[in-house]
């Protein structure tokens, strides 16, 4: 297997060597946590993290491959130059772009299918969704220009725009990281002051604002060319471990409220007024600190090189997390199936449970039949980036 | 998370509002206690009248043969009557398919305000989730009308979307819910959390919501199960300060 030297995998470091499994691990549980929370009203989805804080699996997936990005491309651009690297990060955007278009048709195929069995009188007003069917001149149009994205297909464009701008950014991280995070937050600060984002079709903007959300991505990547030990220090800090515990609570205990209206009253006035609403397009500067606080605990719950990462009962969500794109594709599938299984067979939540594992089941099979391949093309003759684009894991 | 409610369920004590072994009953526990609807509460101690106006959309109707007359507010005006025995009760819904939030704004708003009712029962977002509105934009219309039917003495009750099982990969409604709940919390305004409540009884098999066939007897008993659990809470609430009963 190309990632033979997980064994060494070793704390990030400024030149790095080895892969940080803990990355491919959180990756992959954020992939799973993506598929569960895609499957509409999934009584399994309860167990997701965005239901007890701000923040969900959107911004592990991109802090993350913000920085596996940095880490590969970071390491082509050093040692091949900015050309070389730039052409392979607008190939990977260009892979994206393919796949983003794949599971479009998949989706119109679903979509069309379950539109012609739709004849309910409770629901004549949500019917209006199927609209866009009528007028597929212009609808496809605006999928290939990622104007028009269905719901849950919002990440990958917003990868690919990452993506585009990331040869500069990372040409700037690798000579002056500091300014480079610094031009990232003044853009995010600007983005949010003054409105910027991508206009949608057929309204609106972009779910992901990739002005804001490449903050995220900016500050992996700027742990992932030596970022992190900087923060060595402080992420050992009690102090830091302690407010981070803090913000959890705190958050934790005002996302409850939205669970219990009736205890909503207990928020005072003046706290709502301060933090609602919490804008996810935006990337909140309270779903941000929310990431932040996770990953500090992360980082100290699992030391890097930790032995425990080679246990077994991690194996799976390894694999998921280092055939990120695949996978990710593969769980936006695989949540229009299980919606469709649903809505043909109106099961219950034993159905639900059956749906949830089974796709996960699958994603894993998947993630291992990959990993088996590229070992299989590994050992052929021609093989000349090792580790380059799936072990270094883009999305 | 979801399966909490259920939980919940148990613990509220039932309303005498319902009969036993009623299916709308198991919804109850979603619905806001303790609201204050103080135009609406005047109205009932002092004119002895409520004026309630429903604006709503497409899921504020039925179409034909069920119609209005099965639709929840027609059914509300027959729950609250019931509920509040000698007071005049008059619902009248302001429905109009397609509309958006902002449409309705600048549309309907401003002339219901002019009738004066003593309360509007604002059911929107469905729309503003199909077309994709920006939710900002949804979030500051909602502001706007709301703060402008307070200003004119008119008690607000947000409703929000229905849950629709079938529809619910394609409609990203969280972001316009979201935006509903929280200028609601700001505002005083109850909300009518339809959402919550239709995936409830989705979930306990309460109705089948997955129910795609042209039979509108599951949309009438929905229906009827919204009017009353609507009519509890404004019952509930024009009840508190000066019960009825007593204001004769």
């Amino acid at each position: 297997m190309p990632q033979a030297p997980a064994a060494v995998a070793a704390a990030p470091a400024a030149a790095p060597s080895g892969r940080d499994l803990r990355l491919d691990l959180f990756r992959g549980i954020a992939l799973w946590l993506i598929f569960l929370d895609h499957i509409p009203s999934n009584i399994v989805s309860w167990v997701t993290i965005r239901n007890y804080g701000f923040s969900d699996a959107a911004e592990m997936f991109v802090f993350i491959s913000g920085y596996t990005a940095a880490f590969v491309y970071g390491r082509a651009m050093r040692q091949r130059g900015f050309v070389v690297a730039g052409a392979r990060i607008l190939k990977r955007a260009w892979q994206v772009y393919v796949a983003h278009v794949f599971l479009f048709v998949v989706y119109l195929a679903e979509i069309a299918y379950v539109s012609k069995n739709f004849e309910s009188s409770l629901y004549a007003e949500e019917w209006n969704i199927f609209d866009f069917l009528k007028q597929p001149d212009v609808t496809l149009f605006q999928a290939l220009v990622l104007k028009f994205k269905p719901v849950n297909m919002d990440v990958l464009p917003l990868y690919i725009v990452l993506l585009l701008g990331f040869p500069a950014a990372l040409w700037l991280l690798l000579r002056r990281p500091a300014l480079a995070l610094a031009g990232s937050a003044i853009l995010y600060a600007m983005a949010r002051t003054f409105e910027w984002n991508i206009p949608a079709y057929p309204s609106g903007e972009w779910v992901f604002n990739p002005l804001a959300w490449q903050l995220l991505f900016v500050i992996g990547a700027w742990c992932g060319v030596g970022g992190a030990e900087r923060l060595a220090g402080l992420i050992r800090s009690r102090v830091v471990a302690v407010l981070a515990v803090a913000y959890l609570v705190f958050a934790f205990a005002i996302v409850m409220t939205w669970y219990f209206p009736r205890y909503g009253y207990l928020v005072p006035r003046w706290l709502g007024e301060l933090i609602y609403p919490i804008d996810k397009a935006n990337l909140d500067v309270l779903r941000l600190l929310h990431f932040m606080a996770l990953a500090v605990l992360a980082v100290r719950l699992v030391p890097p090189g930790s032995p425990a990462l080679n246990a077994p009962v991690f194996r799976p969500a390894i694999l998921c997390g280092q055939h990120s794109l695949e996978i990710f594709c593969l769980g936006v599938f695989l949540a229009f199936a299980g919606h469709f299984i649903r809505v043909e067979l109106s099961g219950g939540p034993l159905l639900q449970l059956v749906i949830s594992l089974t796709g996960i089941g699958v994603m894993i099979g998947v993630a291992w039949l990959l990993t088996w391949y590229q070992a299989l093309e590994g050992r052929g003759p021609g093989r000349r980036t090792p580790n380059a684009d799936l072990a270094g894991g883009d999305v | 998370m979801k399966a909490l409610p259920l939980l919940l369920a148990a613990l509220v004590p039932l309303s005498p509002a319902f009969a036993e072994g009623d299916a709308c009953e198991t919804g109850k526990s979603l619905i806001p206690a303790e609201v204050a609807l103080s135009q609406a509460t005047a109205a009932v101690a002092q004119h002895h009248s409520l004026n309630i106006v429903v604006l709503g959309t497409g899921s504020s109707t039925l179409p034909p043969p069920a119609g209005e007359k099965a639709a929840y507010p027609a059914r509300l005006q027959g729950a609250l009557s019931a509920l509040l025995p000698g007071i005049a009760v008059k619902v009248v819904a302001d429905v109009k398919a397609r509309q958006t939030a902002a449409e309705m704004l600048d549309q309907a708003l401003p002339g219901i305000a002019q009738q004066r009712p003593a309360l509007i029962i604002w059911q929107t977002g469905t729309v503003d989730a199909i077309k994709g509105v920006d939710p900002e934009e949804f979030r500051a219309t909602l502001e706007q009308g709301v703060e402008m039917l307070q200003a004119d003495r008119v008690d607000v009750v947000f409703m929000n979307m229905q849950y629709s099982p079938r529809t619910d990969a394609m409609i990203s409604i969280n972001a316009y819910a979201d935006n509903m709940r929280w200028v609601a919390l700001q505002h005083d305004v109850p909300l009518f959390d339809r959402f919550a409540l239709m995936k409830h009884w989705a979930e306990l098999g309460t109705f089948d919501l997955y129910d795609a066939s042209k039979n509108t007897d599951t949309a009438e008993r929905v229906h009827d199960c919204i009017g009353r659990l609507l009519a509890g809470l404004i019952a509930g609430a024009v009840k508190q300060p000066a019960p009825a009963a007593e204001s004769r």
